[in-house]
């Protein structure tokens, strides 16, 4: 599987944001985006998952043989991905467990169809080591615990394409290198992953691309 | 369609944990059904006689207060952004969301109708009618006030334009609820209006969403 | 820098930058005439020279149309002086509803075919249609006090058109309260959509209503039957109010495309600027 970017350009009410921003992303790799702020990291996820529409360009899913399988327009992307953003996507009053829970019903696709949900909650709780929060409601956590909570979201639902806006926010030591863990578990079962960052990341197999500031329109 | 329930049944229980919003729209309803015989004066028969219609300007008014948030809340946690990422057309989660209202407002709303009309005289004759007409036109105005609620999410002074897009556009549920209980009543108990009503209801159900989801997607760029 | 690019880039899709930014090929035959006309370059020339000529037209034709009313025209034989009231009344709720079909017209043409002009026509017509609107109310209700005695009366009519001016002002507070100009053109559009297609059942329901409160009212849904010495000057009147319509809607979107360029431009400095800076910190 392949996730195609074919010379991007982005605005964003007058601004552009990005211009002709292309890349190939193959399966079992990452694609790291570094640059300043405001260089256009969150808008390009954001256009990847299909929330924004490129005003040039395309996003695009190839199969194996590289056949097309979707494009961002039609909303094909957004179903085969995982965005995680600058918001954690919590509600304060459900519990830890019932926010998963939704998420693992509301995500889910065939490829989560030998699991139970339930199942696939414990599993995504443990990973994330939020087992012993579980029937705490989500409104009591710690900022670094939302986030992990956010983050669990992305092992409820089989999805082949994570995007992931400054994942590490507000995470010790010790939960980045769960985040890395279960990214390279992810890519190792030929997953991808897009993520914007300002710190490195270590993971198995990696590219970056740096953003630069936003161009002038000219 | 276990997604369409998911959503469903988490706004559902948000309703219910959160509580305040049913709570305060009950209370407005209340409230606002109280200051009119104030303003009004206390005559039993111009009571009686205007009750219906007081009771359903009121409704109208307080489901317009609990409906501000509808999409606001989802859209501030960032929710709405992974809501897009499903397999639930934008459409779906509208109509989801919408019926959630619905249920938890719309029909608490409906059910304390009744209970009003005792303090403006209503006959008791028409207690079922009132519900019932009720009961048939709310879902016409969760599903329109969901549009206005999706084209107000990033407006400032949300609260004040969501009235003034919305109220124009629930003119023909008034009006329909008036004449469905009017007709019922009536020597004649026509039941046309009465079916417009559901009509409407229908049709907002079904046109609603389209609207109100391509505001939403236009909104999360 | 190419004057079609500076509307695009203040907050039109950038799909028409490519096409607004060649005026050249906009001339060739292939192309229709609004595919011509949404060329805000082109739009521009064509619109100065087609202004003055409307506008003068309007100002003769309302003229001659004044003349008739006041002058040529019999009083109503039971309205008296006060029916002549009606020559203005009358065009002005003909164009609010006009007004709003174009509206609409605009709205979709924005939302589906992605005209880079027709976001400033909707936008120049909303408060010119308000405007008229709220005339055909003040000069109906002026013109109620003689003939039923009250200035207001929920007659069907009436109140169907007050609830097109509350979705008139729905239109402005929406634009005017969202900061992203370009996403406030496409919502607005989207609820004057709305508003095209719940404007029949409102009308629908008023008058389902109506006729159930008050029937046989004291109002004829016909008005009074018109006589040809009322009809001519009446159809002039109409005729002059449209022209000055389109005057001013013209006017309206060439000040409209004046303002995006000014705020292009504006926003070209300010970028300008801060690459400067940058660069003299490097």
């Amino acid at each position: 599987m392949q996730l195609v970017a074919e010379n991007l350009t982005l605005e964003r009410g007058a601004r552009r944001i990005a211009n002709g921003v292309s890349f190939v992303l193959e399966s079992g790799t990452a694609l790291l985006l570094t640059g300043p702020n405001g260089s256009g990291k969150s808008t390009l996820l954001r256009a990847l998952a299909g929330y924004l529409r490129p005003s040039e360009g395309t996003v695009k899913v190839r199969g194996e043989n590289g056949a097309f399988e979707g494009s961002s327009e039609s909303g094909e992307v957004a179903e085969v991905c995982h965005f995680v953003g600058h918001l954690d996507g919590i509600k304060t009053h459900l519990t830890v467990k019932e926010n998963l829970a939704f998420w693992a019903t509301y995500l889910a696709g065939p490829a989560d169809a030998k699991q139970s949900t339930a199942h696939r909650v414990e599993d995504a709780l443990e990973q994330f080591a939020l087992d012993a929060l579980a029937e705490i409601p989500a409104g009591y956590l710690s900022a670094g615990q939302k986030r992990r909570l956010g983050l669990a979201r992305l092992a409820v639902a089989k999805r082949p394409i994570w995007l992931l806006d400054e994942p590490t926010v507000s995470l010790d030591v010790a939960s980045v290198k769960v985040l890395t863990d279960a990214i390279d578990a992810h890519l190792k079962a030929g997953g991808m992953a897009v993520i914007a960052t300002h710190l490195p990341m270590e993971l198995a197999s990696v590219r970056s691309m740096q953003l630069g500031r936003a161009q002038v329109p000219a | 369609m276990s997604a369409f329930l998911a959503l469903l049944s988490r706004d559902l229980r948000l309703a219910v944990r959160q509580g305040g919003a049913l709570g305060t729209a009950l209370g407005f309803y209340m409230l606002v059904v109280t200051l009119l015989p104030l303003g009004l004066g206390a005559d039993l028969n111009l009571l009686s006689r205007i009750a219906p219609g007081v009771l359903w300007i009121a409704l109208l008014l307080a489901a317009l207060l609990s409906l501000g948030r509808v999409f606001s809340s989802d859209y501030e946690d960032g929710t709405l952004d992974v809501l897009a990422t499903g397999r639930l057309p934008m459409e779906l989660v509208v109509g989801a969301k919408a019926l959630a209202h619905w249920i938890s407002t719309g029909i608490p709303l409906a059910l304390m109708a009744p209970v009003l009309g005792l303090l403006l005289n209503l006959e008791l004759s028409a207690y079922p009618l009132l519900f019932g007409t009720m009961l048939a036109g709310t879902p016409a105005i969760s599903f329109i006030g969901a549009v206005g609620a999706a084209l107000t999410l990033r407006a400032y002074r949300g609260g004040l334009l969501i009235a003034l897009l919305v109220l124009p556009l629930y003119v023909p549920t008034l009006i329909f609820g008036m004449a469905a209980i009017n007709g019922l009543l009536g020597a004649s108990g026509t039941m046309s209006a009465f079916l417009i009503l559901i009509a409407l209801s229908l049709a907002s159900v079904v046109l609603c969403p389209l609207a109100a989801a391509a505001a939403l997607r236009l909104q999360m760029q | 820098m190419q004057q079609g690019y500076l509307l695009a880039s203040a907050g039109l899709p950038v799909v028409h930058l490519r096409f607004s930014a060649q005026p050249l090929r906009s001339f060739s035959m292939t192309q229709t005439l609004t595919q011509r006309l949404a060329n805000p370059t082109r739009f521009m020339e064509l619109s100065a020279s087609v202004l003055p000529w409307v506008a003068g037209a309007a100002a003769l034709v309302i003229g001659y149309g004044l003349y008739l009313s006041f002058f040529v025209a019999p009083p109503d034989y039971l309205q008296g002086e006060t029916a002549r009231i009606m020559f203005i009344h009358v065009p002005c709720a003909w164009l609010s509803m006009a007004v709003y079909a174009i509206i609409a017209m605009s709205s979709f043409g924005l939302l589906v075919f992605r005209h880079p002009l027709a976001d400033v026509s909707a936008k120049a017509a909303v408060p010119l249609g308000a405007a008229f609107t709220f005339l055909a109310l003040v000069t109906g209700s002026l013109w109620g006090r003689p003939t039923w005695g009250t200035y207001w009366v929920w007659d069907a009519r009436l109140t169907s058109v007050l609830i097109l001016f509350f979705l008139y002002l729905g239109l402005m507070a929406l634009r005017s309260s969202i900061e992203d100009e370009a996403l406030a053109s496409k919502l607005t559009a989207i609820l004057a959509l709305v508003g095209i297609v719940m404007l029949p059942i409102i009308k629908f329901s008023v008058n389902f209503g109506n006729t159930l409160h008050q029937p046989a009212s004291v109002i004829r849904a016909g008005g009074p039957t018109i006589d040809t010495a009322l009809l001519v000057p009446l159809l002039v009147m109409a005729v002059g109010f449209t022209l000055m319509f389109v005057a001013m809607h013209l006017k309206a979107m060439r000040n409209e495309i004046m303002r995006r360029r000014v705020k292009a431009l504006q926003l070209a400095e300010v970028e300008r600027a801060q690459a400067s800076q940058l660069a003299a910190a490097e």
